[in-house]
C-alpha cells in the first residue's frame, strides 16, 4: 500500500520586544536565574496584567505579511493547567478569537515548484519559565525569566506531505520572521520553537488520520529527523495492522526517535475561558494601516525581483534572499557598476557564506564590506586578479588584511599580463628545456602543463594564465 | 443529581485538591446541590444573547515597551517556601 | 453620643494627629479582643512608614484595611491559612493612594477567606463577631472592616464587594457600606477573587465619610486594564445636592418572599423619609433580578477557581511539609492552606468551566448577565436611583448558616444583581428590628457615585440610624 503522510507545524515564536507581554520587566536571554521575574511574571497576589503595544503591532505585522485577516477584536483567554512553571496557574493565550486569522505562506521546494502552505491561525500569548531538572539531587529548579516572554503561535493547516514540505515551510516561515523583525529566529535558545502534528493515511483516502504531536524540534535538521522517524513508524504500525493513538511524544536528538509523552487520556481539560483582568483587543483602521505601511519587502518578492533583476535562478534568489541582511548585502555588491550580478552571487553564496558558515558569524559580522568584496570582484574584471589569486586575496581580505587593492600591493599579487614581459619569461624557459619543448611541438599535449607550471612558478604564480596559454599555443605553432 | 465519586475525584484532579474519601461523599452532594441551584438559569431565554465578560464594555488598553519594573529577586525569595541558588525548587519532575 | 466624623478628625488631625490616632489604638486594644476584628493590628510607630502620613487631603486619618489588600512589610492574609504568613513586596494601589492622601494604616481587618463567604465564619483566623450582638454574625465578607467601624475601633475601613462583601456586613453592622462602580477603583494589590466582579470600596459611618474617602481612593490606575480612565468628580461637594426631583425606583423583587417583614417595614419607612426629602418613588421590577444568584454562582467560582490557582506553594504561601512528590505538594499545599468553602468554590468552578459543560453553565451565566444589565439600564431610562433592602433579614446568629451553602448564598441576593451589572451602590443604616440594624440599599447608575452619596447624605441628614452606637462600644471621647 502506498501511505501519504499530513503534516502540520505549530511554530512559537518569541517577539522581538524589551519588556514582557503583560509587565515591565526585560526579555533579554541568558539572565542570572529569576532576575528578571517580577511580580506580575511571578503570579503575586494581587497583580494584573496590561497589554504591550509593540507585541500587538508585531502580531499585525506578521499577520499582513501572510495576507490575513486581522482580527479587528480578539480576546485573551486563560488555559489553565498546574506546572511550576507556569507561575499563575494559567497561561494568558487567546483561544476563539485570536489576532491573525486565515494566511498562507508561499514554500519553495527543491525542485523549484512553489507550494502555498495555509496558515490557519497565529495568536498572542505568554511564554511560561523553565525548569531545570540536572542542577539540584532531589529538586527541580525553576527560574521564571522567561514568563510572559511574548509568544506569537503560528498554527499550519495539515497541508504538507513530507519531511521536505514541513522544512521547507518552518524556514520559509524563520526567514518571515526575521524579515519582519519581529524574532530573531534562534532555534538554539527557544526564540523559535516548533512542534508537529503528524498523521498518516493510504494515499487517495481523504479524511485525516489518528495524529501524534511531536513537541521538542529545535533544529531545523531534528525536524526532519524526528518527522521521518514519526512517519515510518506509524506506517510500520498501521501495516501490521496496529492502530496509531492520539499522543504527545518527544523527539530524542541523540537516539533519533520519538518516544511517547502522553496520551490523551491523561490529556488536560484546560478550561480557557476570557481573562476578566483584560479587555478585548480592539484595532482601529488606522492602526493596522499605519502598520501595513511600514511593511518591508517580503522574502517573496524580494525573491522575484532578484530573478527578475539580476537574472538569477530560483534556487540562488531563493538562498539569497533568505535573510533580509544577506539580501542587502548581496545588492550593495551586485549594484556596483561593471560587476556581473551572477559573479556577485557566485562569490557571496560560495565564498561568504563558507566563510561565515566556518567562523559561525552571521552575515551581520561578515569581516569584508561589501563595497570591498565589490572592489575585489573588480579587480578579476580588469584582468588585475585571476580568480585563484582574488581567492587569496579574498582569504587575506577576510583575516583583517584591508581592502582588495592594499592585499595586491602588500603581496604583489598583481598578475602578469604584458605580452612582452610574459614573452621573455616564456623564451627563458623554453631554452633551458629543448628536448621537452621539441617534444611538445611534435604533438605531446600532455606537456602544455608542464610549461605552464615551469613559467607559474617563475613568475611566482602572477602569470595570467589565459595570455599565457594564447602564447605557449602560438609558440608551439609559428607562423611560418 | 449527584457527582460521583470519579467525578469528584476527576474535578480535584484539575483543580490540585486533595479529596478524601468522607468528603467526596459530602461535596459531591452540596456540588450536585449548587449545581442543581445554577439550573434556574435554564429559565432565561438567552438566544441571540451575547455572554458579557465585562460588566462595562470597553477595550483593552496597551501600554508602551519600555522596561521599568525593578526585580528584587532576593527580597521576593524570601517569601518563598525553598529556594536556592537563585532557583525556586519543587519536588524533582521527571521528564 | 456622637461619633465623630471624617471632617472633624481631619480638623483634630491638624494640631494633635497623635492623639487621634492613639484613641483608636487604644480603642482596638480594648475591644478587638470581644469582636475579633483585626487580624494585625499594627504596633506604634509601624505605620508611620507610609510615606506621606500627615499630609495629604487625608492627612492623619486613621484607617483599617481589609486585609485583602496587599501592603508592603505588612502581613496580609486574605483570610486564609494560604497567606497566613504572607508579607507582601509591594503596596496595593487602594493602600497607595490613601496612604499618599495621608492615612495611618491601623491594621488589617479579619474576613471571609479569600473574601468567600456572608458572615465572616470561613476566616481561618476565627469569626469576626457583630457588635450589635457578639453571638450574631457581622456579615461579610468585609465583616472585620464593618465590625471595626461599627463598634469604634476605625473611623474608616476599606473593604472589597464582589457580591455584597461591602453592603451587606455594612448593613448588619449599622453602618455606611459604599460599592463604587467597576473599573472606579483600582483593582491592583487587591487580592482577586473573582476579577469581573471584584470593587474595592469604604465602610464608614456615613455617606459624607465614604466621600472624604473615595475623593482619595478613586481614579484611573494604568496598572489595571479594567480601571476606567475617567475624571473623579469631588464627591464631598457633590453631597449638598441632596435628593430632591431625584426618581427613586423601589425594587419591588427585594419584597417578593423571602424578606423579613419587620426589615421590609423599616425600608418603607426609610423610603417614605427620601420622598419627604423631595424623591419621587415609584415602582421597578427588573426581570432577570431573580437569577442573580445562580448566575454569580457559576460566574464568581469559575473565576475563582482560576485565580487562585497561582496559590501552589512554590513562590510564595502554604506548603505542606514532606510532599512525595510535585502533585503531592500540589494538593496537599492547596487542601491543607484553603478552608472548606474556598475549596467547594473551586470545585464548583472548575465544574463549570470544563469540557462539556462551559456552555450549559459559563456561557448561559455570562448571557444572563447582560440580561440582568440591560435590565438595570433599561430601569435607569426612567429613574436615577434604584432602592430597597441590602438583606433579607438582620443579622443572624454565628453558626446559623455555616451548615447549608445554599441558604448562605441566598443571603446576598438583593446585593449581588449590582455586581453582575457592574453598578455604584450603597448601604445606608435605615432602622433597627429587635436591636440589630437594619441596610437600605441604594443603587445609581454607571458612574453615578455622586448622586446616591448625595442621596444618602440627605438622608442621614433627616435620620439618626447611622449615628447609633452598638450597646457597650460607645466611643466617649466623641
Amino acid at each position: 500500500m502506498k501511505w501519504e503522510s499530513v503534516i502540520g507545524l505549530e511554530v512559537h515564536a518569541q517577539l522581538l520586544t524589551e519588556s514582557k507581554i503583560f509587565s515591565s520587566t526585560p526579555t533579554r536571554y541568558g539572565a542570572k536565574p529569576n532576575t528578571q521575574a517580577g511580580l506580575i511574571d511571578l503570579g503575586y497576589p494581587g497583580v494584573l496584567p496590561v497589554l504591550n503595544r509593540t507585541a500587538v503591532e508585531m502580531a499585525v505585522r506578521f499577520g499582513l505579511a501572510i495576507g490575513a485577516t486581522i482580527g479587528r477584536r480578539s480576546v485573551f483567554a486563560r488555559k489553565n493547567y498546574f506546572y511550576p512553571d507556569l507561575p499563575k496557574g494559567y497561561q494568558i493565550s487567546q483561544y476563539d478569537r485570536p489576532i491573525v486569522m486565515g494566511g498562507a505562506l508561499d514554500v519553495l521546494l527543491a525542485d523549484g515548484s512553489v507550494k502555498r502552505i495555509g496558515i490557519t491561525r497565529a495568536h498572542l500569548e505568554e511564554d511560561a519559565g523553565k525548569s531545570v531538572h540536572d542542577l539540584f539531587p532531589e529538586s527541580t529548579g525553576i527560574d521564571l525569566n522567561r514568563a510572559g516572554t511574548p509568544l506569537l503561535e503560528i498554527v499550519s493547516e495539515p497541508e504538507m506531505r513530507s519531511a521536505e514540505e514541513a522544512v521547507a515551510y518552518l524556514k520559509g516561515l524563520h526567514t518571515l520572521v526575521r524579515y519582519l523583525d519581529i524574532c530573531d529566529g534562534n532555534m538554539q535558545e527557544g526564540s523559535f520553537r516548533c512542534d508537529a502534528n503528524v498523521s498518516v493515511r493510504p494515499l487517495g483516502q481523504r479524511e485525516l488520520s489518528t495524529r501524534t504531536e511531536i513537541k521538542n524540534l529545535n533544529s531545523f535538521r531534528f525536524v526532519e529527523q524526528a518527522l521521518a522517524f514519526e512517519m515510518e513508524r506509524q506506517i510500520r504500525v498501521c501495516e501490521s495492522g496496529g492502530t496509531i493513538i492520539q499522543e504527545t511524544r518527544l523527539y530524542d536528538s541523540d537516539r533519533r526517535e520519538t518516544r511517547s509523552l502522553r496520551t490523551k487520556e491523561d490529556a488536560h481539560d484546560y478550561r480557557y475561558f476570557p481573562d476578566p483582568d483584560l479587555l478585548p483587543l480592539d484595532l482601529e483602521e488606522g492602526f493596522i494601516d499605519a502598520i501595513a505601511s511600514a511593511l518591508p519587502e517580503l522574502p517573496r518578492a524580494k525573491r522575484e525581483r532578484f530573478e527578475i533583476r539580476y537574472g538569477l535562478g530560483a534556487y540562488d534568489a531563493t538562498v539569497l534572499t533568505q535573510s533580509r541582511e544577506l539580501a542587502d548585502y548581496y545588492e550593495t555588491v551586485a549594484g556596483t557598476d561593471g560587476l556581473d550580478p551572477k559573479l556577485v552571487a557566485n562569490w557571496v553564496m560560495g565564498e561568504v557564506l563558507a566563510g561565515l558558515h566556518r567562523d559561525h558569524l552571521e552575515i551581520t559580522g561578515v569581516p569584508i564590506a561589501a563595497s570591498d568584496l565589490a572592489g575585489l570582484l573588480a579587480r578579476i574584471g580588469d584582468g588585475t586578479l585571476s580568480g585563484k589569486m582574488a581567492k587569496e586575496v579574498f582569504e587575506a581580505m577576510w583575516s583583517g588584511g584591508g581592502g582588495a587593492d592594499a592585499v595586491i600591493e602588500a603581496r604583489g599579487l598583481r598578475q602578469l599580463s604584458d605580452q612582452g614581459a610574459l614573452e621573455a619569461v616564456i623564451d627563458t624557459v623554453i631554452a633551458a628545456h629543448p628536448a621537452q619543448w621539441s617534444e611538445y611541438q611534435a604533438g605531446r599535449d600532455k606537456l602544455l602543463g608542464f610549461f605552464v607550471g615551469q613559467v607559474m612558478q617563475a613568475t611566482r604564480g602572477q602569470a595570467s594564465p589565459k595570455l599565457l596559454n594564447d602564447l605557449l599555443q602560438k609558440k608551439r605553432h609559428p607562423p611560418s | 443529581m449527584i457527582l460521583a465519586r470519579d467525578q469528584i475525584e476527576r474535578l480535584a484532579a484539575l483543580a490540585s485538591l486533595e479529596v478524601g474519601e468522607e468528603d467526596a461523599g459530602r461535596l459531591g452532594h452540596e456540588l450536585a446541590r449548587i449545581l442543581d441551584f445554577v439550573r434556574e438559569l435554564d429559565t432565561a431565554v438567552t438566544d441571540d444573547i451575547e455572554p458579557l465578560t465585562h460588566p462595562l464594555e470597553l477595550s483593552q488598553s496597551l501600554r508602551s515597551d519600555c522596561v521599568g519594573e525593578p526585580v528584587d529577586r532576593d527580597r521576593f525569595q524570601r517569601d518563598a517556601p525553598q529556594t536556592e541558588a537563585g532557583y525556586y525548587l519543587v519536588p524533582r519532575v521527571i521528564e | 453620643m456622637k461619633p465623630r466624623g471624617v471632617p472633624v478628625l481631619l480638623e483634630g488631625a491638624k494640631s494633635r494627629p497623635q492623639a487621634i490616632l492613639s484613641h483608636y489604638r487604644e480603642r482596638i486594644r480594648t475591644f478587638n479582643s470581644r469582636i475579633n476584628a483585626f487580624i494585625t493590628v499594627l504596633a506604634e510607630g509601624e505605620a508611620d512608614r507610609m510615606p506621606h502620613a500627615g499630609g495629604g487631603i487625608l492627612g492623619g486619618l486613621p484607617i483599617a484595611h481589609k486585609d485583602i489588600f496587599v501592603t508592603r512589610d505588612v502581613r496580609t492574609t486574605c483570610g486564609s491559612r494560604m497567606l497566613a504568613d504572607f508579607v507582601p513586596p509591594y503596596d496595593a494601589a487602594v493602600v497607595e493612594r490613601l496612604a499618599h492622601a495621608g492615612c495611618t494604616l491601623l491594621g488589617k481587618t479579619n474576613m471571609d477567606e479569600f473574601a468567600m463567604g456572608s458572615s465572616n465564619e470561613t476566616s481561618y483566623f476565627g469569626p469576626v463577631r457583630n457588635p450589635w450582638d457578639l453571638e450574631r454574625v457581622p456579615g461579610g465578607s468585609s465583616g472585620g472592616s464593618a465590625a471595626a467601624v461599627a463598634a469604634g475601633l476605625a473611623p474608616v475601613a476599606t473593604g472589597t464587594d464582589t457580591g455584597g462583601s461591602i453592603r451587606q456586613p455594612a448593613a448588619l453592622c449599622g453602618i455606611t457600606g459604599f460599592k463604587p462602580t467597576y473599573g472606579r477603583v483600582s483593582r491592583f494589590g487587591m487580592i482577586a477573587f473573582a476579577s469581573s466582579l471584584d470593587q474595592a470600596g469604604i465602610l464608614a459611618r456615613s455617606a459624607e465619610d465614604v466621600a472624604w474617602t473615595l475623593r482619595a481612593m478613586a481614579g484611573h490606575d494604568p496598572r489595571d486594564s479594567t480601571s476606567v480612565a475617567r475624571p473623579v468628580p469631588d464627591y464631598v461637594e457633590a453631597l449638598g445636592q441632596g435628593v430632591r426631583g431625584r426618581r427613586i425606583g423601589v425594587l419591588e423583587n427585594c419584597f417578593d418572599t423571602g424578606l423579613d417583614p419587620q426589615v421590609g417595614e423599616r425600608i418603607r419607612d426609610a423610603l417614605r423619609v427620601l420622598e419627604r426629602l423631595g424623591a419621587t418613588l415609584c415602582d421597578v421590577r427588573l426581570p432577570h433580578l431573580s437569577l442573580s444568584v445562580p448566575a454569580y454562582y457559576v460566574l464568581a467560582p469559575a473565576e475563582c477557581s482560576s485565580n487562585l490557582a497561582r496559590y501552589d506553594g512554590v513562590r510564595f504561601g502554604y506548603r505542606a511539609p514532606g510532599a512525595r512528590d510535585l502533585a503531592d505538594l500540589y494538593r496537599r499545599s492547596r487542601s491543607e492552606g484553603f478552608g472548606l468553602e474556598v475549596q467547594r468554590r473551586i470545585l464548583t468552578g472548575t465544574y463549570v468551566l470544563s469540557h462539556g459543560y462551559y456552555d450549559a453553565y459559563y456561557l448561559k451565566a455570562q448571557r444572563v448577565r447582560r440580561l440582568i444589565r440591560e435590565d438595570f439600564l433599561r430601569a435607569f431610562k426612567t429613574v436615577d436611583i434604584l432602592a430597597g433592602p441590602t438583606t433579607p433579614t438582620p443579622a443572624f446568629r454565628l453558626g446559623e448558616k455555616t451548615e447549608d451553602p445554599l441558604t448562605m448564598y441566598l443571603n446576598d441576593i438583593y446585593t449581588i444583581g449590582v455586581n453582575l451589572a457592574g453598578l455604584p451602590a450603597l448601604s445606608t443604616p435605615a432602622g433597627l428590628v429587635d436591636g440589630l440594624p437594619v441596610g437600605l440599599q441604594l443603587i445609581g447608575g454607571d458612574f453615578e457615585e455622586a448622586l446616591i452619596l448625595a442621596a444618602a447624605h440627605a438622608f442621614q441628614g433627616a435620620t439618626e440610624w447611622h449615628r447609633l452606637e452598638p450597646p457597650g462600644f460607645e466611643d466617649s471621647e466623641s
